[in-house]
């Protein structure tokens, strides 16, 4: 079936940095070899039987999944530097933290999966294809940004990668994924859609109805609950009397996994996948953790202790995780990845440099996009005699 | 949500036009609207619909009667009265490309998915620069019915009317169903299509171009129902047939009214109404909702800003009144606009009566 592929002009301009770090998708082409690693800890399973801990990789993809995280991790921090120097306006909520969520779902799937989230979106984002200057540019409402500045932070969407955005309202993404998932069932594709949401849109009345419809009708739905255990400011425990947010399916199965694990993520996504295509929906709930507040706005530190944040940055930081395998399997030294590090952050720098030289859109695109078709109507601008379009 | 009320509706079938054609049929606006579905079903695969009762029930108004035995489970889905969770799977099915019909058993129910219709639907397009956009139809029975009571009466023609990113259409003759829902079907944008419970069973003329299977009708125009020179009359839904019967009345006493079918609320058509306004200087507005912030106070101040000069009198506005809908007959006929009222209007609006109120 046909997807609409909208072709702007600027993505042909789109300037990707050749550098080994612009694709995500970049695998070494030598020494590869497989190994097989234990998850931290052992699924947790409801209604169903959990996956075996023993995770499958290769020595290229722990490297790609280092490199990856590291990538989004300095994104995130030069996001939280460009809101305080107010290039970023309005909303803008980090992902810091989070990283093996999208890392390892990504690992698990192909771009003819859909992705769906809510506003926490730049990494899953580039997970699903996306570049940096995309990234940036949109969060500085310039022209090359992924939503051409008409979105911002909340609303990054590639929908030829499989990306369906970029959800402002909590909770609305969920029913919007099991509509994908609906679509891929009606056009007899063999892919799936995941829903990501966080704990506090696990409440979500919305979900549940969306649930119900997925398990009546048998769509290819995965709901995931990115638990990073506060809902804005709210504590899971202050919000949900059961937060065991992989069991609250009742019907549907659901599997808690530790979301700090990049390979635990991968395994989970990929059981996920293969459940879904069978039988229909299940939940998984990842259990993450946020370094930073809700948004720029939250300082992240009124509801939660400084020890709990700096705990669990020394315990179970995703990348520090990875390091540490890398290290523990001899894949590479210290100095290799500190290198890495030092290209990613190269790299963002370098995005942003060409994310600030970007052009504000044009006036006339206040008025771009209202219709796929608008029918030559007029729209009017606030003083209607004074400006008025048309809407091709 | 609804215990549907299976009320028996008396109403003269008269249609519209006073000249018939033998040759021309006569068509409900039910069958209208179930052949348009049908057709566009048939054309196109990727088009489905869902809702309450629309499937084995056979539509809750009869409107999708026949279409699950001829298209299927897959194609025509009876959902749980979970509005909010439909209408986004129905949205986000738009999303991936396919083209779904999302009937709500009344636009009452509307509000539980608002948040879908609004921000998932209308603003996506806008929001990713032409990356997603939403080929969606939201349609059912929008207005007062009879004697369904306060929660069940209420007119969104205006809420939907004023957001950026939607199309809103008003259907009134079989010829509006058919057309206008095909149009709305193969539009790429999210289509709100406000249709009437008591205009499903009235039959309207249909000619042999309305009853083929392309036929479709331009969003963004509305129709001339009856031409005239004194005062204009515009009017949607149900109140284009009070519009034509106010106009019969009024011929009677020399004023030669024209009535203007609006069609689509949103793109309204501000050019045809400016026109007429300026070939007649007098206008009436007329529509069975809510007056404030109403469709009457768009056409009212497009007409003030575009043809000040054409006005021999104030802009009249007849609409439902100020309360919400009463249930005993007599509170409820008090409620909506009646014939007379848009006479009378139509009469101050030519100098020809004094109005209530004296100017002190």
């Amino acid at each position: 079936m046909a997807l609409s592929r909208i072709t702007s002009p600027f993505r042909s301009t789109n300037l990707l940095i050749p550098s080994i770090l612009s694709s995500l998708r970049h695998r070494s082409i030598s020494n590869d070899t497989t190994l097989t690693i234990e998850t931290s800890i052992p699924f947790t399973a409801h209604n169903c039987d959990a996956p075996s801990r023993s995770v499958e990789t290769t020595t290229s993809e722990l490297m790609s999944f280092f490199r990856d995280m590291v990538l989004m991790r300095r994104m995130e921090i030069a996001a939280d530097s460009l809101y305080k120097a107010k290039l970023i306006r309005g909303f803008c909520h980090l992902y810091d933290g989070q990283e093996a969520v999208a890392v390892g779902m990504e690992a698990a799937i192909n771009s003819k999966d859909c992705v769906i989230t809510a506003y926490r979106d730049h990494c899953t984002f580039l997970c699903r294809g996306g570049t940096l200057i995309e990234v940036f540019s949109e969060l500085m409402g310039r022209k090359d940004g992924c939503s051409k500045g008409k979105g911002g932070s909340m609303h990054f969407y590639r929908k030829e990668g499989g990306f369906y955005g970029g959800h402002g309202i909590v909770g609305a993404q969920i029913p919007l994924g099991v509509g994908l998932a609906f679509g891929q069932k009606y056009s007899k594709d063999p892919n799936v859609t995941f829903s990501l949401y966080g704990d506090g849109a696990a409440n979500q009345g919305q979900l549940f109805e969306a649930l119900n419809i997925a398990a009546l009708w048998d769509l290819p739905a995965i709901l995931v609950c990115e638990n990073n255990h506060y809902g804005m400011g709210t504590a899971e425990w202050r919000s949900a009397k059961s937060p065991a947010y992989y069991k609250r399916g009742d019907y549907a199965p659901g599997l808690k996994v530790d979301g700090m694990d990049v390979l635990a993520v991968k395994q989970a996504c990929k059981f996920a996948k293969e459940h879904a295509l069978k039988n229909g929906p299940l939940i998984l709930e990842m259990d993450t953790y946020r370094y930073h507040g809700h948004s720029m706005s939250d300082p992240g530190s009124t509801y939660r202790t400084r020890d709990e944040i700096s705990g669990v940055r020394q315990e179970r930081d995703p990348i520090e995780r990875v390091r540490k395998l890398v290290l523990a399997h001899d894949i590479a030294t210290e100095k290799e990845l500190k290198d890495i590090e030092k290209e990613a952050r190269k790299e963002v720098d370098e995005a942003i440099a060409k994310a600030k030289e970007s052009q504000m859109p044009d006036p006339s695109d206040l008025y771009t996009n209202v219709y796929v078709k608008g029918l030559g109507v007029e729209a009017f601008g606030p003083d209607r005699k004074e400006v008025k379009a048309t809407l091709p | 949500m609804l215990g549907v009320i299976r009320h028996k509706t008396v109403r003269p079938t008269f249609s519209a036009f006073r000249h018939f054609s033998s040759s021309t049929k006569q068509m409900t606006v039910r069958d209208a609207l179930n052949s348009a579905l049908d057709e566009e079903m048939s054309a196109d695969p990727k088009v489905f619909l869902m809702g309450e009762e629309v499937g084995e029930y056979q539509g809750a108004y009869k409107i999708s009667k026949g279409l699950l035995e001829k298209y299927g489970p897959e194609r025509v889905l009876d959902t749980p009265i979970t509005e909010a969770g439909f209408t986004g799977i129905g949205v986000g099915a738009a999303y991936y490309g396919l083209k779904p019909v999302v009937e709500f058993m009344t636009f009452n129910f509307s509000m539980q998915a608002i948040d879908h219709i609004i921000n998932s639907a209308a603003k996506s397009n806008y929001m990713s620069a032409g990356q997603i956009s939403v080929p969606i139809v939201f349609r059912g029975p929008n207005g007062a019915a009879a004697g369904v009571g306060a929660q069940h009466s209420h007119c969104y023609a205006s809420w939907y009317g004023s957001c950026p990113g939607l199309k809103v259409l008003a259907p009134y003759s079989s010829e509006d169903a058919r057309g206008l829902l095909k149009a709305a079907i193969r539009d790429p944008d999210p289509v709100i299509f406000l249709e009437n419970e008591l205009l499903y069973g009235e039959s309207f003329p249909v000619s042999a171009e309305v009853l083929d299977s392309s036929f479709c009708l331009p969003i963004g125009k509305a129709k001339i129902e009856r031409e005239g020179k004194d005062v204009t009359i515009t009017a949607f839904s149900k109140m284009v047939g009070y519009a034509l019967k106010a106009a019969e009345i009024l011929a009677k006493e020399g004023i030669s009214a024209e009535v203007i079918n609006l069609r689509s609320i949103r793109p309204l058509d501000r050019s045809t109404i400016n026109a007429s306004v300026r070939k007649t200087n007098r206008l009436v507005t007329v529509e069975e909702g809510f007056p404030q912030h109403g469709v009457g106070a768009e056409i009212c101040t497009s007409v003030i800003e575009e043809s000040f000069g054409y006005l021999d009198a104030p802009v009249e506005r007849i609409a439902g009144a100020d309360v919400p809908m009463p249930y005993a007959a007599n509170l409820e006929r008090l409620a909506v606009p009646q014939i007379e009222d848009i006479v009378r209007a139509a009469k101050r609006a030519c100098h020809r009566s004094v109005p209530m109120a004296a100017t002190a």
